[in-house]
């Protein structure tokens, strides 16, 4: 046998290789699976909770916690979300943005700012429900005259705290990306460091940073579990005519505690309310996701 | 300079309190708590049983379940989007996986309940009830699956092309070069994209909490077909509703001794798996 003959029937071979089908058939069914469950997922959830936002509509939005499930409805609870984003914005977003600013552009490779970099990453892993132990611990009864307790400001503030470190990362990465010869153009006609950040990094790193904060806020628009810890309540609230200042120091709710409350009544009614209120929230965090990842997917630049 | 450094330290504050909260009260639970009571066979804190194994495993059963099924399918799906996908359909499936991993558990919490513990589980094994470990497990494997999918995806994408053409050259399939050049030259990656998913599946609480029927209290089974606790479950099922939490004498404390764990567990697991990471970027 000569050497082209052992090739050609090497190339042969590769045709027919029952094995390698079976494998690369293997990867794109464990592929298929992954996105099977989630597929599933959305259709079992809108199948059974559709029903009920065709019936109300307009009062199932507007409608408060009830234990009649004829009454119920998700208006406090896309209140209660509404005020969490705004505590989420208002603090984690420019604090997280300031500290991947001084990290990336500021901070000299000391033993302290290395500390601050590690710490912030292993504060991205801590799990949420350890975040809602610091809401309880400081927010709700150390802050107490302060928060009012368990309210909407005990969790706006645990929620903030939760996704600051995600925020850093995030936005340190897209400043990361920008490349070193932007800000030496700018040193080299005489610019200081805020200017270049200002108006030169900052400009470019914008989409990145962008991106990364819907993200984050919509992770902190699902999250469940540390404000259940910080109290979050599934009855009604009252809310009476206290003025905002009160209602903030208030019992408070949201979209997805008021999902977990009614996803745990006996009562078969609140299923499909349950479900209903579950698309809502899905709703607008997946439009949230699918908008941020498409301008950042289209914005990106490759240096 | 001087803002944008005041606000990096505030995340060092955030540790510190988080630290100080857990342990000063995890103190006063272990030095008041009556040590056999730990030991119980079954975690009732409102009857003072602090069964500690009872949890323990419970997480383990729902963690290693969750990774039956995140770790082959998440392996499986990056393989896939890495090395066989033609970049269109990467160009698709990558943003779909990615808006998808931000369903919130509290919904896949739901859905295991409506549709993974009776569609699933209860086909698995007819006496096991609604509220169950394995249908959890699950669960919280379909929520880790992005997440491992996507790291191990990095790490495979950051294998330089020279070795796949050199293998290529050496006239090995596409197969065997996925196997035995890609994989190896990657395997920090996926090590590290495994234990961050078993991380993520430890602290997952919400799925849990639904489905796992521990909500009142659960005996120690090692059975995932039974109802079971896990440590996140615990903690959040005693606390629905704070004012609840506050009545029961050392409930309230086991709540940080049960945190205090879970934070140090998880946060040895991010600590190896951020090692392995650094060693896929050192390496090319």
């Amino acid at each position: 046998m000569t050497t082209s003959d052992i090739v050609a029937q090497g190339l042969r071979g590769k045709k027919g290789d029952v094995k390698s089908l079976l494998f690369e058939g293997a990867l794109l069914l464990s592929l298929f699976i992954s996105l099977l469950f989630l597929i599933i997922l959305l259709v079992d959830v809108v199948g059974k909770g559709i029903g009920v936002l065709l019936d109300r509509g307009g009062s199932f939005l507007s409608s408060g916690l009830s234990s009649f499930a004829e009454r119920a409805g998700v208006g406090q609870g896309i209140f209660g979300s509404l005020v969490m984003l705004i505590f989420v914005v208002l603090l984690a977003f420019p604090i997280g943005v300031a500290s991947a600013i001084y990290l990336e552009e500021y901070a000299k490779d000391t033993k302290f700012n290395r500390f601050i970099d590690v710490n912030i990453r292993n504060l991205a892993g801590v799990p949420s429900i350890v975040f809602g132990l610091l809401g309880v611990a400081i927010f709700v009864l150390v802050l107490a005259p302060l928060t009012g307790g368990a309210s909407y400001i005990a969790g706006g503030l645990t929620l903030a705290v939760l996704v600051l470190p995600i925020i850093i990362i995030t936005s340190a990465e897209a400043l990361r990306a920008v490349p070193d010869s932007i800000r030496e153009a700018g040193f080299g006609v005489g610019a200081t460091r805020w200017e270049v950040v200002r108006s030169h990094v900052l400009p470019v790193a914008a989409p990145g940073i962008f991106t990364g904060t819907v993200l984050s806020i919509s992770r902190a628009l699902g999250e469940t579990a540390p404000l259940l810890l910080v109290g979050a309540v599934t009855g009604f609230v009252a809310t009476g005519d206290a003025s905002l200042g009160e209602q903030l120091q208030g019992p408070f709710a949201t979209l997805p505690t008021t999902i977990f409350a009614w996803a745990s009544e006996p009562d078969s009614d609140f299923r499909a309310l349950t479900q209903a209120a579950i698309i809502v929230l899905l709703g607008v965090i997946l439009t949230a996701n699918a908008i941020a990842i498409f301008l950042r997917n289209r914005y990106e630049r490759k240096w | 300079m001087r803002t944008f450094q005041a606000a990096a330290v505030v995340s060092i504050v955030v540790s510190a309190l988080i630290v100080f909260s857990l342990i000063g009260r995890a103190v006063s639970f272990v030095t008041e708590v009556d040590l056999s009571d730990l030991a119980a066979g079954g975690w009732f804190p409102r009857r003072s049983m602090f069964g500690l194994p009872t949890i323990l495993t419970g997480s383990v059963i729902v963690a290693g379940i969750a990774m039956l099924v995140a770790a082959p399918l998440g392996l499986g799906a990056a393989i896939y989007l890495a090395e066989y996908a033609r970049p269109r359909v990467r160009k698709v499936i990558k943003p779909v996986l990615e808006i998808l991993a931000g369903i919130p558990s509290v919904v896949v919490g739901v859905f295991a309940l409506s549709w993974i513990s009776p569609q699933i589980i209860g086909r698995l094994s007819g006496d096991a009830g609604l509220f169950n470990m394995a249908a959890a497990g699950i669960g919280v494997g379909v929520l880790v699956t992005p997440l491992v999918a996507s790291v191990a995806e990095d790490s495979f994408r950051a294998v330089p092309m020279s070795l796949r053409e050199a293998s290529y050259g050496l006239g090995a399939k596409k197969r065997s070069t996925t196997t035995k050049i890609v994989f190896p030259a990657a395997i920090s990656g996926v090590v590290a994209s495994i234990i961050l998913g078993i991380s993520r599946a430890i602290g997952e609480t919400m799925v849990v909490l639904i489905v796992a029927g521990g909500t009142g209290g659960a005996e120690f089974s090692l059975n995932p077909f039974n109802a079971g606790q896990t440590m996140t479950g615990a903690m959040a099922a005693l606390a629905r509703g704070s004012d609840q939490v506050r009545g029961a004498d050392q409930a309230f404390p086991s709540l940080f001794f049960v945190g205090l764990l879970l934070f140090l567990i998880t946060l040895s697991l991010n600590v190896v798996s951020e090692r392995y990471v650094r060693r896929v970027r050192q390496k090319y």
